[in-house]
Order: C-alpha cells, then structure tokens, then sequence
C-alpha cells in the first residue's frame, strides 16, 4: 500500500487521528466532515475543508448578519446592479454601456507580520478579484490605521505598508487615487491595511466563477505553485492574533507584481476573444477555493489530476498544493474548442498556462494524485454549506459609562491665542497633517485618467476619452464614532464617503464595505458588529444606494482588547463629464466662501477631543441622512452648473481644518466671518455631519443660494478667497506659510 | 503624409498607451510595437515608454535592452531614426549604450511621484525644438530609480557639448548628479527623459499641457527632414 492518504486508505483506516485542530477546526466541525464524507477525510480533504472552513473563507460568524443587506435591498438597485453580492465583486451600470466594478478587501495580519509583502499582496489580490469579474483594473484605493504615529512599532510597520502598495500598485500600472490614514492607539498591535480596486468593462463582458458544461477544460495560469502562504487563511486571518510573528511568517504570501501586470493583460486579451465560460483568481485558500466555488457555482463536479500544478518547489505534497496562496494565480473554465486560442494569448504574455482537469457532471470534486484518489468531496459541502454560527451577542458593558463621559466636561480654548495655537497643533496633529511623505509614494498619474487624487476629497476617473464620462470614489471609516455607538459610527463612515463623492461632483450610487472588528468570539464585538451591519443596510436604503459586496475581517484584537469596530466604506459615484469636476482648493480670489449645513456643539470622538485630551467619550455627531441626501444634491447640482467652484467635506478636525486645507491646496487665504451667536470653539472644530465648504464666484452666489434654498440645506456666508494669510475677524489669522509649515513637517519629521 | 511614431510595448510596460495618446494629441499617428517583433514597421520615429519592464528585475532596463525589437531601435538610431526613451525608456537606452551614464535608486530611498518643474537646457534636438532654451514647464516626474548618475568626465562632456536635454529645478526629486533630468547622444535624435511628458498633454488629467511639446517637435523635425 503506498503512502499517500488516498480514499480507500481512509476507508481502510477510519480511526486514524488527523490533526484537525491544528489546521483550526473544531470538533464539531470535524464531526460534521466525516457525517457528510461517511467516513474520515483524507488529509488532501482535510486540507481542504479547513482551509475552506476558515472564518476567513466561510464568513461562519458574520453570515446570518450580513443577509441583512439582501433584506433590505434599496428600490434604486435594479436598475444599477448588474451583479450583487456574493460574486467575487458587484458591479454597477454606469451608464453609456459600462459597467464598473468596485471592491475593498482587508489584509490586516499579514501586514503587520511582514508590512511590505502583506500590504502589496493585498492589493493584488483585490485587483485579481476584480480583473476576475472581467473587468479591467483602472484605480486603486488604500485605507490604512497605525498605533501612534511615534510608536516605536509604527516606525516598523507604516513604511513597510506603504512601500508595499505602492511597489505593487505602482508596478502593475494603477493609479492610486485617494484613501485613508488614520493613527490611533487601538490599532498598535494590530494596523489594518484595507485596498480597494475599481475596474472598467462593457456591460456585456461580465464574467463569473462558474464552471459550466460538462468536458470544459480547467486551466490553471500564471505564476507557479509554491510552498508560500500555506495555511495562510485559516492560520493567519482566523486565529487571534498573538506576539508570535516570527513563527507566522512563511504564512505570509509574497508577491511579484511583474507577473500579475502580465496576467492582467494577458487575461483582458483572453475576454476580449470571450474564450472563457468561468473563471476565479487564486487568492485565500488557492485551488482548494478556486476549484470548490468554480464546480459548486457550476455543473456541479470536477475532476482535477494535481500532478498536473506546475510547481516552483518540486517537494511540495498534495496538501501544500492544494492550500498554498502562492500569488498571481488564476483558473479557468474553457470549451475544449477555445482551449488552443487560449494557450497561445498565455504563449504571447509568456504566461504559463496548464489544463489541469475537467468538468462533469457527478455532482463530486475529485482530485487524483499518482493515480490515487486523493479528495472526493460534494463540492457544495466546501464552497458554500460550511458551519453557520449564531454567536452570542452582548451590548458592551462599558458603553453606558463611555456615553456618559461627555466632551463637555474637557478644557476648551477660549481666547484667541488659544484658539489660534489649537488649529495649528490641529493642522499638525498626525491625523490630520499632510500625507504627503505617504502618497507621493503612490503613482496617481499612471493610465492617464486621474481627473482628481488625493487630498482632494474623492478620486476620479474618466472611463471614455470621447464622452468625458467618469466616477468617484472615496473611501473612509471612523473607529472612534462606531466605539461610541456602531450604528452611527458605521453611518457617519459611509455619510462622510457619500458627501466627498458628492464634493467631487459626481452623483453617489452604491457602496463597499470592509468590516474591520475583534473577536467574533467575544459577544461584545458581535454586537458592534451586527450594529454596524444595521446601521449599513439601514443608510443605504434611506440614501438610496445598494451594498455591492464586501469584506469581514474579524480576529483585530490585541490580547482580549479588541480594535475600536472600524467598517470602512466605500462609494463609488458617477459624473457625466468629469472636466466638471470640483477639487477643494480655493482657485480663485474674491470666491465667496459658503458653509453648508448645520453646526451644533459635536465633539464625542472628536479629533480634537483626541489630540488635546486622548479623551474618547459622549456621543458621536448626530446622523442626519435626509440632510446628507439634501446636501449632496446640492453639491452635485452645484458643480454641474457651475455655481460651485470649490467644494471641501466637512469632517474630522471641522470647519477650521477644511479651510486650512481649502487654503493650503489652492495657495490662497481667506477672510472669514465665524457664524454669529455660535462659540467661536464649537463653530471651528465640532465634526457635526452633513456640512460643507463651497467657494462661489461672485456673479454665481444669487443663484448658488437659490440652489441651497431650494433643497432645504442651509447655508450661510463665511467670508471671501483671498490674501495670503488665513483670518478670522476679530479672532486671530494666520500666515499660510505658518500653516503649511505645521501641516506638512509632521510626517517627514518621524518618518524621514 | 502623417509621420508615423512606434511605441515599444515591453512586458510590464505601464505607459504606452499614454505615450500613444500623446503622439495622437500631437497629430502623429501612433503605431504599436510588440518587444518581440523585431521589426519596427517604418515608423518615422520610436518611443520606448515608461513601466517596470520584466518587473526591473536585475537592472532596470537591463533584461529588455535584449528585446528582439531592439536590435532595430539601435541599428536604426545610430542612423538618425528619432528615439524618446521616457523613464524606464530611458533606463533602457542607457543599458543599450544609446546614451551614456546609469540609473540608479532615488537617494532618499522612496518611490517619488510629483509635478515636477524643469527647465529646457537644450532646444537642439529632435525631441525638444519647439521648446524655447530655457523654458520652465512642469511635468510629473514618478519613480523609484531615477537618480542619473555618470562618471565626472562624461558629466562634464554633456554639459559641454550642450546635451544636457532637461534639468531639474525647484528641489531636485531624486538625487540625480547635477540635476539631470533627461540627455541627448551626440547627434541630437536619441533621448532619454525621467520625467514623464506624456502625463503633461492635458490639464484635466496631469499638471500642465507642457509636456506635448516634445511629440509635437519630434513631427517638425520630420517633417523638416
């Protein structure tokens, strides 16, 4: 008898101990892998189900919440989406007959394990994601949180983490066009890396993860397999994460960005050709994912020989094959006719390119290794009937006390020195400061569409030449606001997205998530967590946006203390022409200056409560997403007609922090009048919601009022562009170059 | 009869279609070349673009200089054919011996995107004759090695001999010796530029429209010829 573990040994054997455990899967769900095989699994079946069974994979915790995006679907999504959830991205009718596909995936501990390599295969695989649904990649967005910014670990970590994504994406040839950096003491031992990719295709190049027909080729292509990340989704992102970073690092993919980019151009020539009937990238649990949601979205069965893996490590057993998350990976489903056409697109590109099984029809996903059976499994057991938990849930003991800690209570300037050395150590302060020694990093330029990028309040890009049409993106999240209270908090993420779309110009159509939280194990986090999914679904009705898809990352703890529950949101928008665009510099002199929107004394979880009192208590901002909605299309009207010239999002740091940045991006102060009978404190630096600035040209301002008028938002004057300095009659004022200098010197001067 | 401009794509090229783009917007009719082609299909002129060729694996520029394609790139510059090499274009007319000097890791260490201010130093080549000598344009300028580095001689000789194409002013991003940004051979036809003009055609998607000089000089030198 040889020694491979094939079925028959496993029937000839059934009390042989496997180590399940170790792989990370519980009894029960041991037991219920032998209920459904009647028998032990083989160690190839072993690896497979566990690796599949992962949180990482199976979403186990997160799966009956998350059906409450599909129950409260918004009436606008049928006539927007052409793919929801649950497909490896949505994708969203933009109009002119392209369609856009948009995804932010996290990639939380494998950055911090290995900063470089977990940050940059990060974003290869949401761009392979993307480029799956047969898309091509156009843009790249990252989202990242740190421990303080002068955290000895910090200084290991951050530059690590952003030399991977722009290494990665700089060499695939995707600008990278706006994201999010945030420092916070919840996320020291554990930084979150999320990436999120958007893609361009004609509406009828949708391709899916299916694999149909019987006698369909299955190919594998790209890079060889190899002995990297192995294990890497149950291990890694499913387990707690402990100080044993070291051990995990052969967990830790590695990525060559070089193969990917010529993946990329190699598979949009295969779509262009249509050559293929399914297809699915290799990303967490390699071909044991690939092969199992292929045939159980498909026919139904699958015969795959192992042997035929082209391998990069000859030693490498049936296991490690099947769970190595080795990058720059895909699979495909193709009619035997269109096999020859495919290999030759792969021979151009020099991509290597190997048949490694068929379709059929038995309903069984059968994998052979020297002439052994070595997986016979029903494929559905795999990919989509994996274990469901219903986790306990516990409002958190200490919210009350949280809540009742109001920001009231704190010191607050008053003078008008105080207040002038408050914004300034604001503008300074890590959060908000410059990211500039961060995002001339990344590439915005490259492919020639980057109609707006960083720091302006969303990216944009232009999808035709010819028409100018184009879409937004912007991506942000707030830890603080969803410890506070995760409905809100996870509501005032996706309202802040929605208003720097709308400030951008273009008209907001859907979301993406990516559910950053602790311990699904911990009934606490569980009930921030199903909080913030209501909060979600709930806004998302009400704006009138659909949930395209998305991402859970749970297991962000450090010890027991689990991150502050950070969903960070995308949305993506569309404008008509995108030279309409508006950016959030003051352009012009003698501009008007507007504020939008309704100021109340707002600071629970503020920026300011955080960098003059590390105080986190109260209430985050009341959410209001009617205003939202009203505000939007003003904006969005605004810049279509060309009443607004520049518009700026009010958020963290306030109305004085906008106008430092509307200053410092345009190169012109302003003189502004602070809003009568409110305290000058409140009126610069509470974060309240749904409010903007907007510079108007003179001639424009009637009937820039009217507009506001009209849509209920109100507005009132702030002052005028202008001059070089930043002053607030009868207050204080100061020098641009002052704040420039207080802005721009805080990165560099930790980082180098 | 509208010249026709060749644009090389390598594997890992990232900025032919750009460069593409730009020659169309200059009135040129841009024509693709594969790397593997070792034909360069009478085109009038020839740009090898931007990217990380072979994923800049073992040098920059070093593994492509031994594209079939460009056998003919050389054979056809040292006869007179206009040639743009533009950033990891321009890594690889170095490595091929088209122009002298090396590109090496930026001195801070970090990839670098930015717009970039520059000045024309050289309007006598085939590539920058409708820049007035001296002009100031700005032009994004993004990589991680793009620092130009030569031996003290050869320094002095460019200089001298006024083929010096392009300098950087206003901070020099990347440590290049003498802030060079780009540099002529001898006869004036082949360039070589680290920043990138062909994200500088359109103010709607880069800095400035100063960079579509360079493709609309290279047709008036042709059509001079």
């Amino acid at each position: 008898m040889s020694d491979i573990d094939s079925v028959s040994r496993a029937q000839a054997t059934p009390d042989l101990e496997l180590p399940f455990t170790e792989l990370g899967l519980k009894d029960d769900e041991y037991a219920r892998i032998r209920e459904i095989l009647g028998r032990r699994p083989t160690s190839c079946e072993l690896a497979l189900y566990s690796v599949m069974w992962s949180e990482h994979c199976s979403y186990k915790s997160s799966k009956r919440h998350l059906k409450a995006f599909g129950e409260k679907v918004p009436p606008q999504a049928k006539d927007i989406l052409l793919v929801g959830m649950g497909e490896n991205a949505g994708v969203v009718d933009v109009g002119q007959g392209f369609a856009v596909t948009f995804k932010a995936e996290s990639h939380n501990h494998p950055s911090y394990v290995e900063p470089y390599q977990g940050a940059a295969t990060g974003v290869g695989g949401i761009v392979r994601d993307i480029l799956t649904m047969g898309a091509r990649p156009i843009g790249v967005m990252d989202s990242l949180r740190f421990g303080p910014a002068d955290a000895a670990d910090t200084l290991r970590v951050l530059p690590g983490v952003v030399a991977g994504v722009g290494g990665y994406g700089n060499c695939l040839g995707l600008p990278n066009i706006g994201g999010e950096v945030v420092f916070d003491p919840t996320y020291l031992g554990n930084p979150l890396v999320n990436a999120l990719c958007v893609g361009v295709m004609r509406t009828d190049g949708i391709k899916l993860a299916t694999a149909p027909g019987p006698g369909n080729q299955v190919i594998l292509f790209g890079a060889r397999t190899g002995g990297d990340g192995i294990g890497g989704a149950s291990v890694l992102a499913s387990a707690t994460f402990e100080a044993e970073g070291e051990r995990k690092r052969p967990a830790v993919q590695v990525g060559d960005p070089f193969a990917e980019k010529v993946l990329i151009e190699c598979c949009l020539e295969i779509f262009a050709e249509d050559l293929v009937a399914g297809i699915q990238d290799l990303g967490a649990a390699g071909l044991s994912c690939a092969t199992s949601e292929l045939a159980s979205a498909g026919t139904g069965g699958m015969r795959v020989v192992l042997d035929t893996v082209p391998l990069r490590d000859a030693t490498l057993a049936p296991e490690e094959i099947l769970m190595s998350e080795s990058q720059e990976r895909m699979c495909a489903v193709v009619e035997p006719g269109k096999v020859q056409r495919f290999m030759e697109i792969c021979t151009k590109w020099d991509v290597t390119a190997t048949v490694i099984g068929e379709v059929t029809d038995t309903e069984r996903l059968r994998i052979y290794w020297r002439n052994e059976l070595v997986v016979d499994v029903p494929p559905r057991t795999v990919a989509r009937e994996g274990p469901v938990y219903d986790r306990p849930i516990a409002r958190p003991a200490d919210l009350d006390a949280l809540n009742a800690d109001d920001p009231r209570a704190l010191a607050r300037p008053s003078s008008a020195d105080e207040l002038r050395a408050t914004l300034l150590k604001m503008a300074a302060s890590p959060n908000l400061a410059d990211k500039s020694w961060i995002t001339d990093q990344y590439d915005r330029y490259v492919l020639g569409n980057t109609a707006l990028a960083m720091p302006d309040d969303a990216g944009m890009l232009r999808l035709d030449d010819s028409t100018n049409l184009g879409i937004a993106l912007a991506l942000d999240g707030n830890g603080r606001y969803a410890r506070l209270d995760p409905y809100a908090g996870a509501q005032l993420a996706l309202a802040e997205a929605y208003r720097n779309v709308a400030a951008a110009g273009a008209t907001p159509m859907a979301i993406t998530d990516c559910l950053n939280f602790g311990s699904p194990e911990d009934p606490e986090v569980m009930w921030q967590f199903t909080e913030a999914i209501r909060g979600i679904a709930d806004a998302c009705y009400v704006l009138g946006i659909p949930v395209t898809g998305g991402n859970v990352s749970f297991y962000n703890q450090t010890g027991s203390t689990p991150i502050n529950p950070t969903p960070v949101i995308g949305v993506l928008g569309v404008i008509d022409d995108v030279r309409r665009r508006r950016a959030i510099g003051f352009s012009s002199d003698a501009d008007e200056i507007y504020l939008l929107g309704v100021t109340s004394d707002e600071f629970g979880g503020s920026e300011w409560a955080h960098v003059e009192h590390a105080h986190l208590g109260g209430r985050p901002p009341a959410v209001d997403l009617e205003a939202e909605r009203a505000l939007a299309t003003v904006l969005v009207e605004g810049a279509r007609s060309g009443v607004v010239g520049a518009a700026h999002d009010l958020s963290d740091g306030g109305l004085a922090q906008a106008l430092v940045e509307s200053c410092l991006r345009g190169g012109r102060g302003a003189r502004i009048d602070l809003p009568a009978g409110l305290d000058p404190f409140v009126a610069l630096f509470s974060e309240s919601s749904a409010r903007a600035v907007v510079a108007v040209a003179p001639d424009a301002a009637a009937a820039f009022e009217a507009l506001a008028a009209s849509h209920g938002v109100a507005f009132g004057k702030l002052g005028v562009v202008g001059g070089a300095r930043l002053e607030f009659a009868g207050l204080f004022s100061v020098g641009l170059d002052e704040a420039r200098a207080a802005s721009s010197g805080t990165l560099p001067s930790i980082f180098g | 009869m509208t010249a026709r401009i060749g644009v090389v794509t390598f594997p890992g090229s990232l900025d032919d279609r750009e460069a593409s783009r730009a020659v169309s917007a200059a009135g040129a009719e841009a024509v693709s070349l594969w790397h593997k082609d070792p034909s360069l299909h009478d085109v009038d002129a020839v740009v090898l673009p931007g990217g990380f060729s072979y994923g800049d694996y073992l040098r920059c520029g070093a593994i492509s200089r031994f594209s079939p394609v460009m056998d003919a790139v050389i054979s056809g510059a040292r006869a007179g054919l206009p040639v743009l090499g533009i950033c990891n274009g321009f890594q690889i007319l170095c490595e091929a011996h088209l122009l002298p000097g090396a590109l090496i890791r930026n001195a801070h260490l970090h990839f670098r995107c930015k717009d970039q201010a520059l000045t024309i130093e050289s309007s006598a080549t085939a590539w920058t004759a409708g820049y007035p000598t001296g002009a100031r344009v700005v032009i994004p300028v993004k990589n991680g090695e793009g620092r130009y580095v030569a031996d003290e001689r050869t320094l002095d000789e460019l200089e001298a001999e006024g083929r010096v194409v392009a300098r950087y002013i206003e901070g020099n991003p990347n440590g290049s010796q003498r802030d060079i940004a780009g540099i002529a051979n001898d006869a004036g036809n082949v360039v070589g530029l680290m920043p990138h003009p062909e994200y500088a055609i359109d103010p709607l998607t880069g800095p400035s429209s100063d960079g579509l000089t360079f493709f609309t000089s290279v047709l008036m030198a042709l059509v001079a010829a």
